[in-house]
This record gives C-alpha cells, sequence and structure tokens, in this order.
C-alpha cells in the first residue's frame, strides 16, 4: 500500500499563470482528493463599486479580468441600463456583440496556445499566439487598445466601425478562419493530442450540472447551454449560430468545443458586419439611475458571466455583485480529479481555462540603452533566426496591417 | 408585465400564501421574497419540483438591521429565479445549501468572510477570498466597513508557517 503524500501546486508553480493554490493528496501516483484555496487576487472592487458613481464603476469593473474584460463591463451595463431603462441603438449592440465576439476569439486561441504547452506540445503554442496577433492588432485598430478595450459607456459604444475597417475585420477573418481549419486538423487527426486529452478529466453531465459548470467546460459535458443563445441579448437575436457541445466529458471535448467555437463566431462576426444597421451610436444616460435591481447575464469566452447590480436613486450603486465563471467552474476541478493521475493535473486545471491577465504591450528596452518597437522586435527575431539558425521566416505574412 | 407566469402558477398551487410575493420583471427574470423560516423546504420544492437546479449566484446585502441574501437559482432554459430572504444581524447565522446545490460552497465562503454572517454546516475547507492573515472582526462589505479600521486592527504580522 503506498503512502499518502500531500503535494502542494500553487499559490506559485510554473504550470499555473495566475495564483491559485490546488493541495492535492496523492495514493501513489493516483489522486485521492484535491483541496483549492483561491483569493489571491481578490481587490475588494465589489466594495470600491459602492463607493464610486457607475461612470467610473464601468472602468473599474473591466479591470476585473485582462481577458475577458469587454464580457464584464458589458454584462455589468446591461444590468444598469436595464433598471435605468435605456434603450440602447441597435448599432451599438451589433459592435458590442462584434468586439464580444473578437475577444471570444482571442480568448480561445491563447487557450489552445495554453493547453498545447501544459502536454509539451510547444509548436502548436508558438503557432496559436502567433495567429493570436492577428486579432489582438484588429482590436487595437478598432478600439485603440489590445486590451481593456473601453469600447461600452452607459447607453451605447463610444466608437464606431468605419468602412475601412470593415474590410481590415472581414480580411482577418478570412486569415483566421484557414488557420483555425487547421488546428481543427490537428486536434482531430494528430494521435498523440487526442491520446494525451481522451478520457482525462472526466467530467459527467449531471455532475456538471450539479457543480455548476459553465460555457465550454459545461458544453463539453452535453449541456448545451449557452447564454447568447438562451437571452439572446446584444446583437445575438439577429444572428444565425450554432452551439457548439461534445459527448466525450473530457479535456479532448473541451478542446473540439472551443475549436468549434472560433468557427462560429468567425461566422458571426461577417454576418453582424454585413448587417451593421445605421443608427446612433448611444441614447443619452442619466447619471443618476432610479431605484431597482437587475440580473444580467452574458456569455463571456469562459462561461456564463453574471452581475448583480442594485440601484438606490443615487449616482452611486447600493451593491454591485459578480460571479466570474471561472469560479463556477473551479470547483469541477475535483470532481474532474477524482482517480486521475498527477500528471494529468495541470492540464485538468488548464482545460477550464482559469482567467489570467496578459496586458503587457511589446515595448521592450534592450541593454537599458533602446527602445524597439513591436515591429522592430518583430525584425530582430527574423534576423535572428535566419542568422543563428539558418530559418527564413520572411515568408510568412499573417499581418492584416502592410 | 401581470403575474401569469408558469412558474408563478405552479408555485402557487403549492404554496397559495407565496403567490403575492412574486414580481415578474420579464419572462426570464423572477423575484421573490421569502421569511428564512420557510426557505430551505421553498428550496427543495425548487429543485424537485420546478427542476430549478442550476446555482448561479448568492448575493449578501446589508440591509440596514438585516442581512439579506439573494439566491440567484436558474433553470437549464434560460430563467432565474431570485429567491431573497433575510436574517437580522443580532441572529447572524444560515444554513448550507450546498446539500442541495453543492456549487454553492465558494460562494457561501464568500458571505462568512466579507459580511462575517455564519453559514451551518459548511464543509471544512480554506478560508475565502480573504488572506490568511486578515484580522478578526472585519468584515467588508458591511456598510458601516471602512479601510481606516485596518488601522487600529492591523493585518497579522507572521501567518502560520506551512513547513512548521
Amino acid at each position: 500500500m503506498p503512502k499518502k503524500l500531500v503535494i502542494p501546486i500553487g499559490p506559485q508553480h510554473p504550470a499555473l499563470k495566475e495564483p491559485a493554490s490546488f493541495d492535492v493528496t496523492l495514493q501513489g501516483e493516483k489522486v485521492e482528493n484535491i483541496l483549492v484555496k483561491l483569493g489571491y487576487n481578490h481587490r475588494g472592487i465589489e466594495k470600491a463599486c459602492e463607493s464610486k458613481p457607475y461612470l467610473h464603476d464601468l472602468y473599474l469593473i473591466e479591470r476585473v479580468c485582462g481577458i475577458c474584460s469587454h464580457s464584464h463591463a458589458t454584462c455589468f451595463l446591461q444590468a444598469v441600463e436595464e433598471i435605468a431603462g435605456l434603450n440602447v441603438p441597435m448599432r451599438a449592440k451589433y459592435i458590442r456583440s462584434i468586439i464580444g465576439e473578437m475577444e471570444r476569439i482571442h480568448s480561445h486561441l491563447l487557450w489552445l496556445g495554453v493547453a498545447a504547452h501544459e502536454i509539451g506540445f510547444d509548436t502548436l503554442l508558438m503557432y496559436t499566439w502567433r495567429d493570436r496577433e492577428v486579432i489582438m492588432d484588429l482590436l487595437a485598430i478598432l478600439t485603440g487598445n489590445r486590451v481593456n478595450y473601453a469600447v461600452n459607456i452607459l447607453g451605447g459604444v463610444r466608437k464606431d466601425i468605419s468602412d475601412e475597417e470593415k474590410g481590415q475585420i472581414l480580411k482577418a477573418m478570412d486569415i483566421l478562419e484557414e488557420r483555425t481549419k487547421y488546428y481543427a486538423h490537428v486536434a482531430t487527426e494528430e494521435i498523440t493530442i487526442k491520446k494525451r486529452l481522451s478520457k482525462v478529466g472526466y467530467l459527467s453531465p449531471d455532475d456538471a450540472v450539479k457543480m455548476g459548470a459553465v460555457g465550454p467546460t459545461g458544453r463539453a459535458s452535453k449541456i448545451t447551454r449557452d447564454i447568447r443563445a438562451e437571452e439572446k441579448y446584444a446583437a445575438y437575436g439577429e444572428v444565425d449560430f450554432k452551439v457548439i457541445s461534445d459527448d466525450n466529458c473530457d479535456v479532448y471535448g473541451r478542446a473540439l468545443v472551443r475549436v468549434g467555437e472560433l468557427m462560429q463566431s468567425y461566422s458571426i462576426i461577417r454576418q453582424l458586419i454585413k448587417k451593421l444597421p445605421d443608427t446612433p451610436l448611444k441614447v443619452p444616460a442619466p447619471l443618476k439611475i432610479p431605484a431597482g435591481e437587475a440580473v444580467s447575464r452574458y456569455e463571456a469566452p469562459r462561461g456564463e458571466d453574471v452581475h448583480y447590480v442594485r440601484a438606490n436613486g443615487t449616482d452611486k450603486p447600493e451593491r454591485v455583485k459578480l460571479r466570474a465563471p471561472t469560479l463556477a467552474n473551479v470547483q469541477s476541478v475535483a470532481t474532474m480529479l477524482q482517480k486521475g493521475y498527477l500528471a494529468d493535473v495541470t492540464i485538468v486545471i488548464a482545460a477550464i481555462d482559469p482567467c489570467f491577465s496578459c496586458t503587457d504591450r511589446m515595448i521592450v528596452a534592450v541593454n537599458g540603452k533602446s527602445e524597439m518597437t513591436w515591429k522592430q522586435l518583430r525584425q530582430h527575431s527574423i534576423d535572428w533566426y535566419k542568422k543563428n539558425r539558418g530559418v527564413d521566416f520572411t515568408k510568412i505574412k499573417l499581418g492584416i496591417r502592410s | 408585465m401581470e403575474n401569469n407566469h408558469p412558474i408563478v402558477e405552479r408555485i402557487a398551487a403549492k404554496y397559495p400564501e407565496l403567490a403575492g410575493n412574486i414580481k415578474v420583471q420579464s419572462q426570464n427574470r423572477l423575484w421573490m421574497k421569502i421569511p428564512y423560516s420557510d426557505f430551505r423546504k421553498f428550496l427543495e420544492f425548487a429543485v424537485t419540483g420546478l427542476k430549478i437546479n442550476v446555482f448561479c449566484m448568492l448575493t449578501g446585502l446589508d440591509d440596514k438591521e438585516n442581512f439579506s441574501f439573494i439566491y440567484h437559482m436558474a433553470d437549464l432554459n434560460g430563467l432565474i429565479l431570485n429567491i431573497e430572504t433575510s436574517v437580522p444581524k443580532t441572529n447572524a447565522s444560515i444554513v448550507t445549501i450546498t446539500d442541495m446545490y453543492p456549487a454553492a460552497e465558494l460562494q457561501e465562503r464568500e458571505i462568512t468572510d466579507l459580511f462575517g454572517v455564519a453559514i451551518e454546516g459548511l464543509p471544512e475547507g480554506h478560508r475565502y477570498p480573504l488572506p490568511d492573515n486578515w484580522p478578526e472582526g472585519e468584515y467588508p462589505l458591511r456598510k458601516d466597513w471602512t479601510q481606516d479600521r485596518l488601522n487600529k486592527n492591523p493585518l497579522k504580522e507572521k501567518t502560520e508557517d506551512c513547513n512548521a
């Protein structure tokens, strides 16, 4: 009988991209129990929201997460707009959905890379993160920022999409669709991926409901719930899309769901761009919000995001409560890992796509002397590989900017 | 909107006295208030009778003399039933719902940490979300709590040594 051993994974651990702690009790190589500790990133945002006007809260809430920034901001605004009885113009709703789908694309591509890295397939990490730059550049062109796009304001959006930008978006969708088809091919045909991910982190449909799994984690366990289809918020009532689900109930299924959702997102963005209605961008919003309460839901890349707002008639909310999708998903990790192996712990944790920030812009000081822009840095790496490794990357053209 | 919603009718058939406490905000949003003494019995009915089997969120509220809790529960078709209940601050204790909804565990711990409400029957586990060296008796989401209270009652200097 092997001796029981408790291995702490985290709060600081190379396999975790954010601080969280998992105490794994092992019986030999098998996981017997797992104890989760979170809260290392608690910043008191809900308390801070109570002491600031709604407009300030919007920017604060956008910073809840580095990846789902638009999700949280939109979810919060939907609740406030419902209480205030604001009718957001259609064009603003379309733009919110377009940015929301772009956020999903960059988040899912990022996840695909992280998951590949966790199973030692770093070539796929390099590929997906290179392609992700296409959508990051696009977000920077449309909003001025790679993350925290701040596209929302109370009653609408602050930034329009021009005809020239429409062309850039459609071009980027073509590039990304082609690349994603290749990833779908790799994920379904590459035998090492299939064997490594299949039957790892099993979550039965019953357990998924019981443990509150949401988003791709739930959908990979046959729970065909998608808030975009259920609530038809923003402009999702105007487009056709499929809710992607899978019956593998394991990490492999979660990968397939996310790749499938990428293809749906390209289609949604194309439809929205084609039908973008010609209305004003916003309606005037009051500073003081009348007393009332509302619950708002939003399908963030990681799953259902829920916000509750109670207004008391002043310019500050009485209470703001939010539940990010990772809080719902993280509790199912213990169930997924029951009778699993220690070596599967990191990929199972990564498979729920726990949220972390990626707010870095690429401006790097070299030797403390000169600063490099993104373009110069890219050129530097191309030259370096050509000189030192004999590889020529100049033939690869992926950027949407000439 | 009028109160003619299929779920409202089913609740009224079982608990006629509650029918007046339900507000239909929209087709997918129902709000109701219920005394805490009836809360668990009603929740059991919601799971088994109404198939409201997804726990979404638990909101705690500091309501002057009371602590209020809104249990945001969903079914698999997009409906959210918001059940509000409250207990007086002089007896700030509620019973866990993790026996019916295991997903509620972390959010119940949040209520304990941020409001100082005792939750009976929670399984053993780490606190959430405040740090281990957080001073006792400080509950940040109470309305009378301000950050300067930490000057008088600062964070404990040394946390327990995990290697000891």
